[in-house]
């Protein structure tokens, strides 16, 4: 019963840590352009402001 | 890969998003923001490729013309998007996809405390698993259902009934009885259940907004103004380029070759010929000179013109045609989606089924607690889990695998309308052609001449000069090196080569615009000839559709001889010479017979048929107007779209029934077991994420229909 008492609030917290970071991501507008994200990553840029 | 501006700057500078539908690889991504960089005064530039765009910070004394022709150099054709064509932000799919990440959380984190439940946490830990269960459920169903509320109360208050009814009723029932289940310590708490409810469902409903959001991204990304505006004669002499919405009658505004009209309005000075394709369906352009009127939407093929302007925005001849289209729209709003004619019978069903459970077990004797219990476990056993997921997961996968076959579907409803058709009616110029001259007798010239060719044709912005280039460089020629190039608006490109003069432009024998000659030296010209092609594919897609049952026939308004030709080549019948309200009408005639009708047309003068239509398709080549009216728009060049979509279309409406006799399947199993109150909380949540399974399952063999 010990263990609950902490295992449960670090399982609740993760989560809402989860959901809090899903709704950063979304708000950033990270989901935008997902097709354009797997494309950039094929970019050789190595210039300083890329 | 974004180039750093500073903050004042990002908020000062005005902001214009240019639509690129030829990006295609990584390579275009980094040329264009790289390369639009380094344009003086252009701040900024960020590629989204998923929707093809380029949004450009500028500095204000950069305009829309220069922009474009800075992405010209680069080597894209772009067109600007306008405020006017708001562009869906996604609002509605953002707010859902919270929605379902709350009831994602909250699923996840009951499930937690249920399964401990179920496998024999009893007593004390029973009762604080379910008083955790319930402070993480209730403000989750709060939050997560508050789409379904939202659209419950709205049908209530009107007197009326829809699916989210009953979704409503059970999931607070099933809240409100857990909560009291906790209160007393007793044995069954249903938070899971709920929770897991809103869960699917909202997945449903997140597929379908993010279904029409994708393709109206898709359809905003090839709108093609009809003109975004147009060069103004300031009182000071100079020019100003002026958006269309700010022209008002009165204003002088100059029209180069190969640019559309803007307004309405009188010649001052020039002699052009107009391509008006786009309002009457005419495929040969008309010659006008000073005093003949001009409308807008028209495109100036030959020569530079200034136009006083006498009628703008609303009140041009566009316009007229625009209200006739939103009128004939007015009877496709009456069309019932197929899950909304399933909630009719599907609600009061639930509820009467529900209501009866309890009044037999209460008759039986059981108790108004344990009789609640149990039509609380019908109401979420019938809940129309499976059948939210059936419809739009089917349509979404359909949906993908047309556009990974070149066919933007606007929704859902429209898959069901284009699996109804049964007949086709297709417009000529532009639908069942390309809509744009293509060179018939390139072969006759010699391969030097077609290096002149291209050389001359491509310092030209003319339809025919650009149709040449385009003919051209497709045959891998590479021009040769010509000087002192010269254009004579009307008459064509000259220019010196080998120090010969050489010319291309109109023929000596005037037999109308579709021809050119070249000219070397002295010699004897040689006439190039235009016509406007069939679609390639288009003999195979009337086949094809009649074969599906959809016979074909043509609506167009260009001349009787024209169309007899194109008639006679693909043996349909056909009607030539209709002005867009004798087309509107004549669906309109056949639709009133009983007849479901798939329009299939480009210019504006169809834009009133696309909207009567029962369902409607329109080439990505299409004017915007067209575009927006149509429930579907077809990429590339191909008619072979066309037959893929209703074969999709119907194909989905397949799976959609075998998803509904799944789901319907499963209720006859589970609905028993419910009333005669052997469901737990257990085997409510099995049942449930068992059947969503099934059925999305179902759903995925649609990936491939559309090959």
């Amino acid at each position: 019963m010990n263990g609950l008492a902490l295992l449960i609030p670090v399982a609740l917290f993760l989560g809402l840590g989860g959901l809090g970071v899903f709704f950063w991501t979304l708000r950033s507008g990270q989901y935008d352009d997902l097709d354009g994200a797997a494309v950039r990553i094929l970019l050789d840029d190595d210039d300083d402001d890329a | 890969m974004n180039v750093r501006i500073s903050p004042t700057a990002m908020t000062q500078a005005p902001e214009s998003v240019f639509s690129v539908p030829g990006m295609r690889c990584a390579g275009c991504i980094s040329k264009l923001e790289k390369g639009l960089a380094l344009v003086p005064g252009i701040l900024a530039a960020r590629v989204n490729f998923t929707a093809k765009r380029v949004t450009i910070s500028h500095t204000p004394a950069l305009a829309i013309p220069e922009l474009q022709s800075a992405l010209a150099e680069l080597g894209f054709e772009a067109q600007p998007i306008g405020s006017v064509l708001a562009l869906s932000d996604g609002a509605e799919s953002r707010d859902l996809v919270r929605a379902m990440a709350v009831a994602g959380f909250g699923m996840m984190n009951v499930m937690l405390f249920s399964v401990s439940v179920w496998s024999g946490a009893d007593g004390t830990t029973r009762d604080l698993f379910h008083w955790l269960s319930a402070i993480i459920a209730l403000p989750v169903i709060a939050y997560a259902g508050r789409p379904f509320f939202r659209s419950a109360w709205r049908a209530l208050s009107k007197g009326r009934t829809n699916m989210d009814v009953p979704i409503s009723i059970g999931v607070i029932l099933a809240s409100a009885l857990s909560l009291y289940e906790t209160i007393i310590g007793g044995e069954h708490a249903y938070f899971d259940g709920a929770v897991m409810l809103l869960f699917f469902l909202l997945t449903g409903r997140w597929l379908d907004a993010v279904m029409r959001d994708r393709a109206r991204d898709g359809v905003t990304a090839l709108l093609r103004s009809t003109a975004s505006g147009a060069l103004v004669q300031t009182p000071d002499g100079g020019t100003q380029w002026l958006a269309a919405s700010a022209l008002s009658p009165s204003m002088v505004m100059h029209v180069a070759a190969g640019e559309r009209l803007a307004a309405d309005g009188v010649i001052l000075s020039g002699r052009s010929h107009f391509d008006r394709s786009l309002l009457t369906g005419e495929s040969v352009p008309v010659a006008a000179g000073v005093g003949d009127k001009a409308l807008a939407g028209t495109l100036n093929v030959s020569g530079p013109i200034s136009i006083a302007i006498t009628a703008a925005g609303s009140d041009t001849a566009i316009a007229d045609i625009a209200r006739l289209m939103e009128e004939a729209g007015q009877s496709r709003s009456r069309y019932v989606r197929i899950a909304d004619r399933a909630a009719r019978f599907y609600a009061p069903a639930v509820h009467t089924l529900a209501l009866a459970s309890f009044a037999g077990w209460m008759i039986a004797g059981a108790g108004w607690h344990a009789s609640l219990l149990i039509a609380v476990a019908v109401l979420i056993i019938t809940c129309p889990c499976a059948l939210g997921l059936a419809v739009p997961a089917a349509q979404i996968v359909a949906a993908g695998a047309l556009m990974r076959a070149g066919v933007l579907v606007k929704d859902g409803s429209a898959l069901e309308r284009l699996a109804e058709a049964d007949h086709a009616v297709f417009d000529k110029t532009g639908t069942l052609t390309l809509g744009r001259p293509e060179p018939r007798n390139l072969d006759r010239l010699a391969p030097i001449q077609q290096s002149l060719t291209l050389a001359l044709a491509q310092s030209s912005r003319h339809p025919l000069s650009e149709a040449l280039r385009r003919a051209l460089s497709d045959r891998g020629i590479v021009p040769v090196a010509i000087s002192d190039v010269r254009e004579t608006p009307g008459e064509g490109m000259t220019a010196l080569w080998n120090g010969k003069p050489v010319r291309l432009g109109r023929p000596a024998t005037a037999s109308g615009d579709m021809a050119t000659a070249l000219q070397i030296g002295d010699a004897a010209a040689t006439t190039i000839f235009f016509t406007d092609p069939l679609r390639p594919g288009a003999e195979q897609a009337i086949v094809d559709l009649t074969e599906l049952g959809l016979p074909a026939s043509i609506l167009s308004g260009d001349s009787p001889e024209a169309v007899a030709k194109i008639a006679d080549t693909l043996r349909i019948p056909a009607r030539a010479g209709m002005l867009p309200a004798e087309k509107c009408a004549a669906i309109a005639a056949e639709a009133a017979r009983g007849a479901h009708i798939l329009m299939v047309g480009d210019g504006l003068n169809d834009g009133p048929a696309l909207a009567a239509g029962h369902v409607s398709m329109a080439p990505a080549s299409a004017s915007d107007a067209s575009q927006n009216a149509a429930d579907a728009v077809f990429l590339g060049d191909s008619l072979a779209p066309v037959a893929t979509a209703v074969r999709v279309a119907r194909a989905t409406q397949r799976i959609v029934r075998q998803n509904f006799a799944l789901a319907i399947g499963y209720n006859i199993v589970a609905v028993p077991l419910a009333i005669s109150g052997q469901v737990t909380p257990l085997v409510a949540a099995l049942a449930m994420s068992g059947s969503s399974i099934i059925v999305i399952a179902n759903a995925l063999r649609l990936r491939t229909s559309a090959q």
